[in-house]
């Protein structure tokens, strides 16, 4: 078997990546590069308020004198900042008022995405913000979330209405001097999705926005911003996908998230930037900045994230557990084929009395790629009685491939636990005879395995994210692996 | 059905079977019996399509076919199922959806729609309830944390499911307890039919009691030296094989 299996490898991946397209939409940009002016030109261009302005303006002067990160495992070819194009929107007349007056290139864009923006969705029980490139073009369902009081909308718009809220939360968990990304981020962040729920709500849907980007040079730096209110629930869920080219793109996002006391924020994702080809040309670089904070006692925040995508991922999304009892939650899949590049994995910093957390990470790497996961428990001298469990797999497929696991543990009092797990496998030749022999060819047997190793995590995901989580897992190794 | 002959398979460079012949026909039960590490197992990977074994010689036709130009799926799919002496655990899978990928992708090989969940649901139960294997071992991950005897009635469930041509049993029999040992064997015993055929390797003639065989053979250092009928394994219970090697050395 162990020949079989290289010639599996070395053959070439066949499968394209599906989400390929470039839509023919008329775009307005402004021209490539970044300094003040562009800062401001963006502000006013979204008609933003001068505290906001003053936001953006020194987070760009705190970029310019920060210096790329790179104590990450990956190796990042030199970003040209001046090349890149900073604002780039879909051009339209006035206000959307109905779906009538969307471009029908951009619904057809979102047809293939497999995204209706139309009104089943809303029978679906999902509420849907769009991005494309820099824009929100579209949330439905507004109404019927607002009779509860709940705000789903494009980031632009709620700076536009509810100005005091975004104020009173933006930046107060990423900071824009967290990270040179994060700087970046808030200097030139265009949209993105922001989401309230108020007090004793629960969303009876899932909330759900698609990043789309699709003009060519052009950055994606949105921002999210979510928050539950005391003991109010969201889902949320996030899925992404950009068109294919032979130039890297950029994507530097950031999430932040707040539950109050009794708040839980429930936040998935199934990443799909394009990866490049497979000899690693073009793709996506992923530089991302995902935290939540508990505020409160009791809050929870969970993410769960399916990373396919990107040439170069760089991502943690990471829990504060501040109030008392406060529970974050870590699960990743994280999938490299080819030349793609990952490092992620999660921070959970305890700083409230009996404040748990819990990280399952799954790495899987095929091709050529590096998988590595990098992951941070930090209990501090308060937080007693505090525990943490750490649980991280790596699946090797093929020999040229890499995962590496750089956990840090820091506690600083002696009543809280911490366990970290992590195990290092390989499909084994007779998993792979076994599923043969059932008359199941190599690469479904691949898709099988590996999504029977990624379950715990695919479990977390809400039903019609899982399904799509587990072809993309199949899809993604397509080919290359044996 | 199956014809192999002068057989000769290396592993590592080292000869496992050498010059082995057999003729296995519709509507027949064959047993192979022989000391550890003759090479039974490695015959039966060897026909199912195990490529770490090298075939060096022979050929193996089956329904007219070149067997050993088939890959390994699609040689389950014209219908050879082989029973493993080991089953392997694959966490997270559950045996249902394991089942239904497998069903689906021979079904699609021979031309047929996929069964509807419905279908596919009932007729699993079926055959469940032909093998008398517990409900809840469906929704656990193929083979893991299943009992050596669990395991071995999955696989005749499996067999059940497939509805294989040629079934191989690789020591099915073993690890299993007296009822057990009787419900795998009507297991095998219902599934037989006019059109297929069964391979039983095994230590022990007890399961011939339940499964009765046309033929008994005996391997031994890679070859088949001895053939005979039901006979020959009440023999080879009452005095073991020395004599066999004695007749070899004469
Ligand atoms: N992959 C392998 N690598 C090296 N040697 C092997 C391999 N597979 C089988 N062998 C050797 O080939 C010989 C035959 O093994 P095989 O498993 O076919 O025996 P068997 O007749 O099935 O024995 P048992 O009755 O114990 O099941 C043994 O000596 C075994 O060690
Ligand atoms: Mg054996």
């Amino acid at each position: 078997m162990a020949q079989n299996e290289q010639d599996i490898i070395g053959e070439v991946t066949s499968s394209d990546y599906k989400y390929g397209f470039v839509s023919d939409i008329e775009t307005e940009t402004i021209a490539k590069g970044l300094s003040e002016e562009v800062v401001r030109i963006i502000s006013a261009k979204k008609n933003e308020p001068e505290w906001l302005l003053d936001f953006r303006l020194k987070a760009y002067r705190k970029w310019v004198s920060m210096e790329a990160p790179d104590w990450a495992h990956l190796n990042i070819p030199p970003i040209d900042f001046q090349e890149i194009i900073y604002y780039a929107a879909p051009k339209k007349k006035a206000e959307l008022t109905s779906l009538d007056e969307v471009d029908p290139e951009l619904i057809e864009t979102f047809n293939k995405l497999g995204i209706n923006l139309e009104e089943q969705k809303i029978l679906a029980g999902v509420a849907v913000d769009a991005v494309i490139d820099s824009v929100s073009v579209k949330t439905t369902f507004t109404d019927t979330l607002s009779k509860l009081g709940i705000i789903f909308m494009s980031f632009s718009e709620a700076v536009q209405h509810h100005p005091d809220l975004v104020k009173k939360y933006l930046g107060t968990v990423v900071p824009a001097s967290d990270n040179y990304f994060a700087a970046l981020n808030s200097a030139v962040f265009s949209d993105g999705s922001f989401c309230y729920i108020p007090k004793g709500v629960r969303s009876p849907v899932e909330l759900s926005t698609y990043f789309r980007i699709n003009a060519a040079n052009t950055g994606q730096f949105e921002r999210t911003l979510i928050v539950a209110d005391e003991g109010a629930y969201v889902s949320y869920l996030e899925g992404c996908t950009a068109p294919q080219r032979d130039e890297n793109q950029l994507h530097a996002a950031i999430v932040e998230i707040i539950a109050h006391r009794n708040g839980e924020v429930k936040y998935s994702t199934v990443q799909n930037w394009y990866p490049g080809n497979k000899d690693g040309l073009g793709g996506i670089f992923n530089f991302v900045t995902k935290r939540g904070m508990c505020e409160g006692d009791y809050s929870k925040i969970s993410w769960t994230q399916v990373e396919t995508g990107s040439a170069i991922t760089w991502k943690y999304p990471s829990c504060v557990l501040k109030g008392d009892y406060s529970v974050g939650e870590f699960y990743s899949v994280a999938v490299t084929n080819n030349h793609q590049q990952a490092d992620t994995g999660s921070k959970m910093v305890h700083l409230g009395k009996n404040t748990k957390s819990t990280i399952i990470s799954k790495g899987i790497s095929a091709g050529k790629s590096n998988n590595s996961y990098r992951g941070l428990v930090r209990i501090n001298p308060k937080a007693t009685n505090s525990r943490n469990f750490s649980q991280c797999d790596s699946l090797l497929l093929g020999d040229q491939c890499g995962a590496h696991t750089f956990p840090y543990i820091e506690t600083s009092n002696a009543s809280s636990i911490v366990e970290h797990e992590a195990t290092t496998s390989k499909i084994s030749d007779e998993q792979l005879f076994y599923c043969m022999q059932r008359g199941i060819n190599t690469e479904k047997a691949i898709g099988l395995i590996v999504n029977g190793y990624a379950k715990e995590v695919l479990n977390q995901l809400p039903m019609e994210f899982a399904v799509e989580a587990q072809k993309l897992l199949s899809i993604s190794l397509e080919g290359s692996v044996g | 059905m199956l014809q192999i002959k002068n057989l000769h398979v290396s592993v590592q460079g080292k000869e496992i079977i050498n010059g082995l012949n057999l003729e296995v026909k519709a509507g027949e039960i064959h047993a192979i019996m022989g000391p550890n590490g003759t090479g039974k197992s490695t015959l039966a990977s060897v026909i199912a399509g195990n490529t770490n074994y090298e075939v060096t010689q022979g050929e193996i036709t089956y329904n007219g076919k070149n067997l050993l130009e088939l890959p390994i799926e699609d040689r389950a799919r014209e219908g050879i199922f082989l029973g493993f002496q080991y089953p392997v655990e694959i966490p997270g899978v559950s045996m249902t959806n394991f089942m239904r990928t497998a069903l689906d992708e021979i079904r699609q090989y021979r031309g047929q729609e996929p069964l509807s969940a419905g279908a596919f649901l009932k007729y699993m139960k079926e055959k469940k309830e032909l093998v008398e294997l517990q409900d809840k071992l469906n929704n656990r991950s193929v083979n893991e944390g299943f009992s050596g005897g669990e395991k071995k009635k999955n696989e005749i469930f499996q067999m059940a499911m497939l509805e294989p041509q040629l079934a191989i049993l690789d020591e099915t029999d073993s690890g299993l307890d007296i009822d057990a040992l009787r419900i795998v064997a009507q297991g095998v015993n219902k599934l037989k039919s006019a059109d297929n055929a069964t391979i039983v390797i095994t230590h022990y003639q007890r399961l011939l009691d339940y499964i009765i065989p046309d033929f008994v053979h005996v391997m031994y250092e890679g070859r088949i030296v001895k053939t005979g009928d039901k006979s020959l394994a009440l023999e080879l219970e009452e005095k073991g094989y020395d004599w066999i090697k004695e007749e070899l050395k004469a």
